[in-house]
């Protein structure tokens, strides 16, 4: 029988399904306004022998079906170096949080760091502003890809953020530049973050915002060494909790 | 127990305490006790004092400062480990720690302070403007000390409600320094036998010494059975006693932190422990963590970890070294309180490079495997020493975690994600 992993996180629900090694079935769901309702689902929709949940409702999923906990960053670990056996560092941008985790020699986190308590350059950050924008997520981190150069925000706070791109929009502002502008701020926080951990390549870029175009390749200017984007980037987390569970004897 | 408010209620009464928000303060402590201490499993027996002690902490104790009083007696109410609390017993007064460890009145404390005033001064100051503490309103005296600048400022602010009397100390630890703090013991000296109608003598100092350097002992003992694996007693557990010992009674205190390690030390004979031999041990250094702050130690523990030494001045900068007792002269016995308390390793000082080798020191004696550092929000002392405590750990081998928060619950959760993430990574 497979082994479950639920990644119970702000924006979606992840969950990967294991058999010796092999995911045999995955699933992305929203979170909604009840994720741990969608957890449970999840959870009675196949059958499984062990069950490893992360993600900040990972608690929850304790106390209501007994799941063991591992955190996101255990996961992201597991998950990217099962994807790619030499990566030494992960990068996951998330709905609400960022990390950067470095990894040892034997794929172990050496190091790591998470963003404060706030939004500022997470996934959230940039839905809020791609609403000041008038665009979509997509239609954002596309037009932030094509601009030359970006128009430089000087707050990362959201709240400051959304009035200053407000303010720049009304201006006429070309809001391509704006996008740029934001994502390039993003990058070189999250850039900064990476070298305090002492992250080197391959570095193994996860979680939502690997999707977008525009923040891949910034990433990939400012690092020193190899990124590498998994096609499964939101499931990262959850395989990780997958692969704990392969690995825990009890249950 | 009934209701409290029956069986104290006149007492609060008469120290003009707000009885309606004071009701509300002491019903979250229960709450918070339950969770954070009552559910651990296989406590020392000993540590039922501490229940005892936290579920009267504003009836009993308090009862027993108004005894004090009524027989003449003063109560000194103090705010840093620098006070020489010898000095104070000596006189007959009885000393009790004010620090805040719970977020209370910040309504109006930001009419009166910034919004970036870290939360220990932030409670003091909703303590006392709400009226709900009994230790701030027993109190004849308190007495401010220049060490941070937050600090400074607000024993001003605080001086308009209630009488303060502030010591000089120095910021750095040269002769010099040396001299003006010797000379502000002496006005303190002063100031306390005006408060007090007694005069300081060899034999009162000395007794008073020797009741102090019992208490500390006892500490030590019960703090050194934590080097044990598995360890006897929580860090939690711990914690408290080093809280409690700012205000309870000395000699009581003092017999019953001997009796739980003795208790500890049994334990350690039978290889008995709370926590499994493989726990992670994690130290933890930093700002201090008043009552009823348990937050972190009890994320930390939650997580499966176990602290097993605070390097903080609720712990071992409180009881590590002792006061010399063999000067046979006041001016001696003096100099040697002069000497103790210069002797603590605080980030009010510059430099400080003491503190990082305690650290190391203590994490190596202790057997923690890695460091959790603790600065309250907008402790710049802490917040900025940290980056030292961290290279110096680094350096020794140990991985590091910088915490900085404060009394909310707000950040609870990214709290237990980066705390767990630490645990899980000394435990792979
Ligand atoms: S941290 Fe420094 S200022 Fe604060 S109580 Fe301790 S010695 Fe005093
Ligand atoms: S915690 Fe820091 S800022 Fe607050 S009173 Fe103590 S030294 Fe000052």
């Amino acid at each position: 029988m497979p082994v479950l992993g639920l990644d119970i996180g702000s924006r979606t629900v992840d969950a990967v399904w294991l058999e010796d090694g092999q995911i045999v079935h995955a699933v992305v769901l929203d979170s909604g306004f009840d994720p741990q309702a969608i957890a449970a689902s999840l959870v009675s929709q196949r059958p499984h022998d062990a069950m490893v949940a992360t993600g900040y409702g990972r608690h929850h999923a304790r106390d209501a079906f007994g799941a063991q906990v591992v955190t996101e960053i255990k996961a992201y670990a597991l998950g990217a170096r099962s994807l790619f056996p030499d990566a030494a560092a992960v990068l996951d941008i998330g709905g609400q949080d960022t990390k950067s985790i470095a990894l040892d020699h034997f794929g172990r986190v050496a190091d790591f760091e998470m963003n404060d308590k706030c939004a500022a350059g997470t996934g959230k950050f940039l839905e809020v502003m791609s609403r000041a924008l008038g665009f979509t997520l997509k239609e954002m981190a596309e037009a932030a890809a094509g601009a030359s150069d970006g128009i430089s925000i000087s707050s990362m706070c959201t709240v400051f953020a959304e009035s200053e791109v407000c303010g720049l929009v009304h201006k006429g502002a070309d809001r391509s530049r704006i996008a740029r502008g934001l994502h390039s701020s993003i990058a070189s926080r999250t850039l900064a973050s990476l070298s305090r951990v002492g992250a080197e390549g391959p570095l193994v870029f996860a979680g939502g915002v690997a999707r977008n175009r525009a923040m891949v390749d910034l990433i990939r200017e400012g690092f020193s060494g190899e990124v590498v984007v998994p096609a499964e980037a939101q499931l990262v987390g959850a395989l990780g909790a997958a692969l704990s569970a392969a690995r825990s004897p009890d249950e | 127990m009934g209701d409290p408010n029956e069986t104290y209620g006149e007492m609060w009464q008469d120290l003009g305490m707000n009885l309606r928000a004071h009701c509300a303060l002491l019903d979250a402590i229960p709450k918070m006790y339950q969770s954070a201490y009552l559910s651990q499993e296989n406590r020392p027996d000993g540590m039922s004092y501490f229940d005892f002690v936290v579920s009267e902490i504003h009836g009993l104790r308090i009862k027993e400062l108004m005894d004090h009083k009524a027989a003449g007696g003063k109560v000194v109410g103090t705010f840093c480990l620098y006070v020489p609390e010898e000095i104070i017993r000596a006189l007959g007064a009885i000393d009790v720690g004010l620090c805040a460890g719970a977020e209370w009145g910040y309504n109006e404390v930001e009419k009166i302070l910034p919004r970036n005033t870290c939360a220990l001064i932030k409670s003091f100051v909703g303590f006392k403007l709400d009226r709900v503490c009994p230790y701030v309103e027993s109190a004849d005296l308190v007495i401010g000390e220049t060490t941070c600048d937050g600090k400074k400022k607000a024993y001003e602010i605080f001086g308009e409600m209630a009488p303060v009397y502030i010591m000089e100390l120095p910021q750095m630890k040269r002769p010099e320094d040396f001299t003006l703090w010797r000379s502000e013991i002496d006005r303190l000296v002063a100031r306390l036998e005006d408060l007090t109608g007694k005069k300081l003598t060899l034999e009162n100092l000395k007794a008073a010494t020797r009741d102090v350097n019992a208490k500390r002992e006892a500490l030590q003992r019960l703090n050194g059975a934590r080097k044990a694996s598995p360890v006897p007693i929580s860090g939690k557990d711990a914690l408290l006693a080093s809280q409690v010992a700012f205000y309870d009674d000395v000699s009581r205190f003092t017999e019953m932190v001997n009796k739980i390690a003795d208790e500890l030390e049994a334990r350690i004979a039978a290889g008995e422990g709370v926590a499994p031999a493989n726990a992670p041990r994690v130290l933890v250094t930093g700002s201090p963590m008043a009552i009823p702050n348990w937050k972190l130690h009890d994320v930390i523990e939650k997580a499966g970890a176990v602290v097993v030494a605070e390097e903080m001045c609720t712990g071992s900068r409180y009881f590590d070294t002792l006061t010399d007792e063999t000067p046979e002269t006041l001016e001696g016995m003096l100099d040697a309180i002069a000497h103790k308390y210069l002797g603590i390793n605080c980030a009010c000082f510059t430099p400080n490079e003491g503190r990082m080798d305690d650290v190391v020191r203590m994490a190596e004696e202790y057997g923690a495997q890695g460091v959790i550092h603790y600065a309250l929000q907008f402790c710049t002392p802490y917040q900025m020493e940290a980056r030292g405590v961290e290279k110096a750990s680094r350096e020794a081998g140990l991985p590091v975690l910088r915490i900085d928060t404060d009394y909310s619950m707000e950040d609870i959760g990214q709290l237990q994600t980066r705390v767990e993430a630490f645990v899980e990574m000394l435990a792979d």
